[in-house]
């Protein structure tokens, strides 16, 4: 027998709630949704382009009246709920209809809060909260002229640019001296107020309305220093005030919204309650993302999986103004422990302001080029220490020479014919044409639609930046936290954090105790929970949760043929070995060679049948896998050295043999390069390396977290030590450090970036602490160097490389 | 004109991968999934001719390891927003040896 679910207001929110709950448990209840509008469920947050003329309401729905149908629930449409009935537990509407429940959600949201003026009741003054509100301005603006919007924070100023799109003349009056005062400091708010005025939107600042004047039809309004003026047209958009009558007069506990427990829970736990409507550890929130985020909660618990909890949302502020770029969040005031960066060039139109306390960003306002603001946005989520490059942080995340996200185009100005994603040709338009006419919110579903950022994942923040520029502007689109894949809301860390606290030892045991949305999960967790369990159990291997080419042990080319590079340690390379590769090549009749950059030899066009006797010859001939295939340690790039080089100050060569000795076959997070430079000169290019010796006569220098591939990103210089041991010691140290705290496929360039390189050096600050670090990585080291190649040549898993022929 | 061959046994095909069985010049590619179920598919990407025998496996799907195009096993369809399809065969289980019907 199923459940009955009822749905108090049909909006973004309680909708939402809906849909996560159909994703995981479909068949649980009835659902009877009620919405006091005479539609299906629209986007509000684009009310603001419909009255641009930028967007059309059709456009706009995100739920029409068939998926209603489709999915089995009954909507109740220009039907408002009047009572809740808690001890019947049912719900009366409107028209007299009653229907109970077993779970109940009120999501009414929120109305624009109307201020008790003289003469508010006259036709013409209204709010601006929805499509009838919408539907009024644009009749006032083909039958009147004068307009005036109460209020010059965010909504007031998509009012009045909406309505001096109509043709209105608009004038904005706020009671303060800044606009949007909660979210821009006073130059921002004067530059946004300077650039608002070109356009030819007028300001009364520090007015203060006494009332409004008029017969029946509002004609003007007064201020308390006695100004009048005329207008035919009154907006209110002075604050929104959370819909919470209904729950008033049902007796659960309301302060300024409808208080709710981390489960979403009203005092009443059959009762639960979501979106603007809410108060959340005294919170009250008026954007997109934490609405969602709540009905994630929400929905797990009316799913009985009972493992999420909302513990709040930090949130950002765009003004949906075409042409104005403004983005704003945290606390971006300061105070006496606080630092200020500020950036201002008055000429151009840009101001950028971040506030830090111990080096860490609490705040920031950005006004004019906004294209960092989801990078500091993360950083002030993730407490990023931004000590390092500090001095830099205000040109960017571009100047910072970032890896891994490419170049931070300003989106904004691109054409819709730019290229984005240049693994699988997507550009500006396929994107932003995808979001709207498929109505997609997130990240993922975009990657799933467009395949744009689904290959490298270079162009990620891009596509988020354009995600949040289509989508409008209040949209935060980085959720606090991101899920490991779809399988899960578990983060990568609370992911790995499970694994070593509660001692999973296998994928099954990881799905089930973190209640896995999906059986056997999907390739994305399955090849990251793999690298996490082998972390943790260095001898541990689930070959069907690997990629292909780190269970063949090749890399697979796009004819399904393989390429083998078989290991040169530190480049150095015998005659011997170059007449057993030629004789290797011969035998198989390689189609193509060619050197790496990674200074050896690659073989491709293998067929899989070929690759274990391909091995045999090789094996015999003293080379081991060189682990171009896999997420893992790949080459230690030499240059020559004191050995030869006139230049030269220590042993290079023999330094980096020594290195790939200790490292080779290890699994890393993603793949990792090592190179030695014999001096300052650089011949081996260590300093875009993921571990980078430079030689000097007086030592050795490493450096970190550099980057040769999709960003250059120039290493951090981490110490300089005396002695090739150092050298070791510390490379072992920082692998395993690299190995155990980076997430599954990110590199040494974002980790270091997103947790700072401070957090390295302190957690590698001396030998005491180093040492640990350096035992485990020898420790994974014994399994991971017994060679891949040898064994599989010796026969171990010999059904993966043969076809059955029948 | 059901025309069933004997593959192998199923304990030949690991848990969640596969096989590949060649005949008259193609390639087909057999699942084994959780339960033993057991799925025939043409060993071809409907979009780049990708092996899938080489992909992934997770519940009844296979993502391509090529351009990670997510396969339906049963249907030959590709899932999400992708448009494609590609060849499967029927398949059974008798005393523990998997047949394939070409």
């Amino acid at each position: 027998m199923k459940q009955n679910l009822v749905l108090i207001g049909n909006g973004m929110a309680g909708m939402r709630t809906i849909e996560e709950l159909l994703k995981l448990a479909p068949e649980k209840y009835n659902i009877t949704v009620f919405g006091e509008e005479p539609y299906g469920n629209y986007n509000r947050i684009m009310l603001s382009p419909v009255l641009a003329n930028e967007k059309t309401i059709e456009e706009i729905m995100l739920n029409d009246e068939q998926w209603y149908v489709d999915n089995n629930i009954t909507l109740q449409k220009g039907n408002k709920v009047t009572e809740i009935q808690r001890g019947y537990k049912k719900v009366i509407a409107e028209d007299g209809t009653e229907v109970p429940y077993d779970r109940l959600i009120i999501a009414t949201g929120s109305t624009s809060f109307m201020l008790p003026l003289p003469g508010a009741d006259k036709y013409g003054v209204i709010g601006f909260r929805d499509i009838n509100d919408v539907d009024t301005m644009v009749e006032s603006a083909q039958q009147y002229k004068k307009a005036v919007v109460i209020g010059g924070g965010l909504l007031g100023l998509e009012a009045a640019n909406g309505l001096m799109k109509q043709g209105m003349e608009v004038t904005v009056v706020h009671l303060m001296n800044t606009l949007m005062e909660r979210q821009l400091d006073a130059p921002a708010g004067k530059m946004l107020k300077e650039s608002l005025e070109e356009r030819g939107m007028n300001f009364l600042m520090d007015h203060s309305t006494e009332e409004i004047l008029g017969g029946d039809r509002v004609t003007g309004i007064r201020f308390t220093n006695g100004l009048e003026i005329e207008t035919d047209l009154i907006v209110m958009a002075v604050g929104i005030k959370p819909n919470i009558d209904l729950a008033q007069n049902a007796s659960l506990h309301c302060e300024r919204g409808i208080v709710v427990s981390d489960t979403m829970q009203t005092f009443d736990p059959n009762i639960y309650s979501i979106g603007e409507c809410v108060q959340h550890r005294g919170a009250v929130y008026g954007l997109v993302a934490p609405l969602f985020e709540q009905a994630k909660v929400a929905a797990n618990h009316l799913a009985e999986l009972g493992i999420a909890r909302y513990e709040g949302t930090m949130t950002s502020t765009m003004l949906k103004v075409t042409g104005i770029d403004l983005f704003s969040a945290g606390d971006f005031h300061g105070d006496d422990e606080t630092d200020e960066l500020l950036f201002h060039d008055v000429a151009n139109g840009v101001y950028k302001k971040i506030v830090i306390r111990d080096n860490i960003i609490v705040g920031t306002v950005l006004y004019g080029d906004t294209i960092d603001g989801t990078w500091y946005f993360q950083m002030m989520k993730d407490e990023t220490n931004i000590s390092d490059f500090r001095t830099t942080v205000l040109f960017g995340q571009a100047h910072l020479g970032d890896a891994g996200h490419g170049d931070e185009t300003r989106v904004a100005m691109m054409a819709d014919s730019d290229e984005i994603c240049g693994c699988n040709g997507v550009n500006k338009g396929d994107i932003t044409s995808a979001i709207v006419e498929k109505k997609l919110f997130t990240l993922d579903e975009v990657r799933a639609h467009t395949k744009a950022s689904a290959s490298c994942g270079s162009c990620t923040g891009l596509v988020e930046s354009l995600l949040a520029h289509t989508l409008g502007g209040d949209y935060s689109e980085a959720p606090s936290k991101k899920p490991l894949c779809g399988c899960t809301d578990y983060t990568h860390d609370e992911v790995r954090s499970a694994i070593r606290e509660q001692g999973l030892e296998t994928h099954e045991t990881v799905r089930r105790f973190l209640n896995w949305k999906t059986e056997d999960g999907c390739p994305v967790c399955r090849q990251a929970t793999n690298y996490y369990l082998l972390c943790e159990y260095p001898d541990y291997n689930d070959p069907q949760s690997r990629f292909i080419n780190e269970r063949a042990h090749g890399n697979i080319q796009k004819d399904g043929s393989y390429s083998v590079v078989p290991r040169m340690f530190g480049g150095l390379c015998t005659a011997k070995d170059l007449r057993a590769i030629a004789d290797v090549a011969d035998k198989y009749e390689v189609p193509e060679m060619k050197v790496t950059g990674g200074q050896r030899i690659d073989m491709f066009g293998i067929q899989k049948e070929q690759l274990p006797a391909m091995w045999k010859d090789l094996s015999e001939a003293g080379f081991v896998s060189g682990h171009a295939y896999g997420k893992a340690m790949r080459t230690c790039k030499t240059c020559v050295g004191d050995s030869w080089c006139r230049m030269g100050t220590q042993d290079s060569t023999g330094l980096g043999v020594k290195l790939e000795e200790l490292t080779w076959g290890s699994w890393m997070p993603h793949k990792y390069k090592l190179a030695v430079s014999g001096c300052p000169r650089n011949c081996a290019e260590a300093t875009i390396k993921d571990f980078g010796v430079v030689c000097v006569d007086s030592g050795y220098e490493i450096h970190i977290a550099g980057n040769g591939g999709i960003k250059v990103r120039v290493t951090d210089f981490l110490v300089k030590v005396d002695t090739e041991e150092e050298v070791m010691e510390w490379c072992g140290a920082f692998s395993q450090l690299y190995r155990e705290d980076a997430h599954y496929l990110e590199r040494t360039a974002p980790w270091v970036e997103r947790v700072g390189l401070q957090k390295v050096k302190d957690a590698l600050a001396t030998a005491e602490l180093r040492k640990p670090f350096y035992d485990r990585f020898v420790v994974s080291q014994k399994p991971a160097q017994i060679d891949p190649w040898k064994k599989h040549a010796d026969g171990a898993d010999a059904n993966e490389f043969t076809p059955i022929k029948v | 004109m059901s025309n069933w061959i004997e593959i192998t046994a199923i304990n030949e095909i690991p848990v969640l991968g596969s096989r590949v069985v060649e005949t008259g010049g193609q390639r087909i590619a057999i699942f084994r999934g959780k339960e033993d179920a057991v799925f025939a598919i043409k060993d071809s990407c409907p979009h780049k001719q990708g092996p899938l025998s080489q992909g992934i496996m997770h519940g009844t799907s296979v993502t391509c390891p090529l351009h990670n195009w997510k396969i339906d096993l049963a249907s030959g369809q590709a899932l999400g927003a992708d448009e494609g399809c590609t060849n499967v065969y029927d398949t059974k289980i008798e005393n523990g040896m998997v047949f394939l019907q070409l």
